[in-house]
């Protein structure tokens, strides 16, 4: 279909609104959460009834404040508010609180890699207004409205139109949804519509020394990265495909559009013409006076601000030694990179507290439901696990297993060490956390390795033992390493691992591969 | 005097979504002149130096802690409405929404 003369550029910016972490909405005392039965958590406020006052959350101005100052944005000393106008009954007021032409952030940027090296993309701003409820269609010919959402806050932030590709679209959006996990100014959940993107897209197009422009398209409300990605590739194709027809798909002779996404079928469809900026007909909120921004009042979010992942990422890699790939499973949640840092402080050494995060820790915390964190392990105690590998007290093995029995015998239980399995996580929070009960309560792993008997042997006869049963149960994998050349590694790697198992991780690994090794060669 | 020319109120009419005649397009592109005549006497005024202001008053900075209050009960969220189903509001099928 594109013809090898042909290059083509695409153009993506985008829109994404976040929902912050509020316990109210916007401008109402009204609780923000999901699930509840609907038109319950509305009031005259929210469901726009004259003569109801809105009134600004504080913690949101400081969320956005904080979102702003992590991109590096300018934080407006003087914002206001402004109504912008609206059609539909999941907004009733006929129009949505947002901020037109002061928003209370402007410039910053965020980075994206997708391979080839970082690339900067600008953002253009970021302003603060309200969540519609949500319409459910056709139900009897017609609409339901549930005003639960209504007035929900929502932080929307613009990127200028810098982005190359649906991939670095896509990066950009998974970077956004760390940061402000890791800020803490929103819970990000996907499933429950807490980050939406729209991007807007067209492509520029050479043609034998011509370059043409296709109108820009919008793609309304995608909600997930996912589907990000995959609308704008089809819209790239699409873009480029009715350009190709007669070159007449140009900006300004065909209209900007606004599409929707069909996730199932991969497609994006025609919504509507976009009508122009002005045409919401924006002007300032009577009801809501102006907020302005302090010194004081910026410099104590500033004091909040975290030390950012890409930061503290470049930190280990240089304090630490740590891979860039090992730091950023760790580095992503803000909790597990405090804990990680406490283990280091105390004591732990970084190549093995690392390991043991990612391939022991993470996934006891995954199986659970939980982060890290919430196991409620102490960080003495992941450091004196990490050491205890690192001087050869205990194999690595051995680690794992005494890590299960530190969980089992940890708070996680409540009793016995099977309940580390059906704890839940909101329970597992509500059970204690304050440091002198953990530390009653956690284990040495020093010496549930010695209860267990799983200090490392490094006794040959011990060893041979082990070796002995092994050979005896396994004879076809013996004959194989010692006859089959092909088949001769593989085999004394499943030995070895079996002498592991058997000692139950006690084995040096080291000497078990020597004497396996001896053993081999020694009677072909 | 500035005349509203007819697209414009053609345009206007569209985004309020009201459908206009012919006769009543013309009936009000000269009330619609007559109004914004009326404001353009504001033009007429000396704003040298005043700084622009998004609000009749002189206060900023009214904001409310984080604090959630209770909302209304659903039964009286729903009173007034003249259909529900239940504890939905039943308004007329939305067509073609776009969201905000």
């Amino acid at each position: 279909m594109v013809d090898a003369q042909i290059a083509v550029r695409p153009i993506i910016g985008l829109e994404i609104h976040v929902q912050l972490l509020t316990r109210s909405k916007m401008f109402c005392g009204c609780p923000v959460r999901f699930d509840d039965p609907p038109n319950s958590l509305v009031c005259p406020v929210c469901m726009g009834l004259p003569g109801a006052l809105p009134v600004i959350n504080r913690r949101a101005v400081e969320l956005t404040i904080l979102t702003g100052l992590a991109f590096g944005g300018t934080i407006a000393t003087h914002t206001k508010w402004d109504r912008k106008s609206y059609y539909y009954p999941d907004l009733p007021k006929n129009y949505q609180i947002s901020q037109f032409d002061l928003p209370l952030v402007s410039n910053g940027h965020l980075d994206v890699d997708v391979g080839h090296g970082e690339h900067r993309v600008r953002i253009r701003r970021a302003h603060l207004e309200e969540d519609a409820g949500k319409n459910v269609h056709d139900v009897g010919g017609h609409t339901l409205v549930d005003l639960n959402r209504a007035g929900t806050p929502l932080l929307e932030i613009v990127t200028e139109p810098d982005l190359r590709s649906a991939e670095e679209a896509c990066a950009l959006c998974t970077g956004l949804h760390r940061l402000v996990t890791y800020l803490g100014v929103s819970e990000g959940n996907m499933k429950k519509g807490q980050m939406r993107f729209e991007p807007n897209v067209n492509v520029a197009i050479e043609h034998d020394g011509v370059e043409y422009r296709t109108p820009i398209s919008e793609i309304k409300n995608l909600n997930s990265f996912r589907a990000a990605r995959d609308a704008i590739d089809f819209e790239i194709d699409r873009q480029v495909a009715a350009w190709h027809e007669d070159h007449s798909y140009v900006l300004g002779s065909a209209p900007n559009e606004n599409r929707g996404f069909d996730a199932d079928r991969g497609v994006t469809e025609f919504q509507r013409d976009k009508e122009a900026a002005q045409d919401y007909r924006y002007f300032p909120d009577p009801d809501l006076v102006p907020v302005n921004v302090s010194d004081a009042m910026l410099n104590e979010i500033r004091q909040s601000l975290p030390e950012l992942p890409d930061a503290r990422t470049a930190r280990w890699v240089k304090d630490h030694s740590l891979s860039v790939e090992d730091a950023a499973t760790v580095v992503g949640h803000r909790a597990t990179a405090d804990l990680f840092d406490a283990v280091i402080s105390a004591g732990g050494p970084p190549a093995i507290v690392i390991k043991q995060f990612v391939n022991v820790w993470l996934s006891h915390a995954k199986q659970r439901g939980v982060t890290i964190g919430d196991l409620g392990i102490d960080p003495e105690r992941m450091a004196e696990l990490a050491q205890i590998v690192a001087d050869g007290t205990i194999s690595k093995t051995a680690a794992d297993r005494v890590a299960e029995i530190m969980l089992a015998r940890n708070r996680f239980d409540a009793g016995t060490e099977d309940a580390s399995d059906t704890v839940t996580p909101s329970v597992a929070r509500t059970l204690p956390t304050t440091k002198a009960n953990n530390a009653a309560r956690c284990p040495s792993p020093l010496a549930l390795a010695k209860e267990l008997r799983l200090l490392q042997v490094r006794d040959t006869a011990a060893t041979d033992v082990w070796i002995d049963e092994v050979f005896a149960a396994n004879e076809q994998a013996v004959q194989d390493a010692m006859t089959n050349p092909k088949k001769r590694k593989a085999a004394a790697g499943f030995l070895r691992g079996q002498v592991m198992k058997k000692s139950q991780g006690k084995a040096d690994p080291k000497l078990v591969g020597e004497l396996i090794d001896k053993r081999l060669t020694g009677s072909a | 005097m500035t005349t509203l020319d007819e697209h414009t109120v053609r345009h206007v009419a569209k985004l309020a979504r009201l459908k206009l005649s012919d006769e009543e397009v013309r009936a009000f592109q000269e009330q619609l002149t007559a109004i914004m005549d009326h404001f353009a006497l504001l033009d007429e005024v000396d704003t040298t130096g005043v700084e622009p202001t998004a609000h009749a008053l002189a206060i900023d900075n009214v904001l409310r802690d984080d604090v959630v209050q209770a909302p209304l009960p659903t039964e009286q969220t729903l009173r007034n409405t003249p259909a529900r189903h239940g504890d939905h509001f039943q308004v007329p099928k939305v067509l073609n929404q776009e969201s905000s």
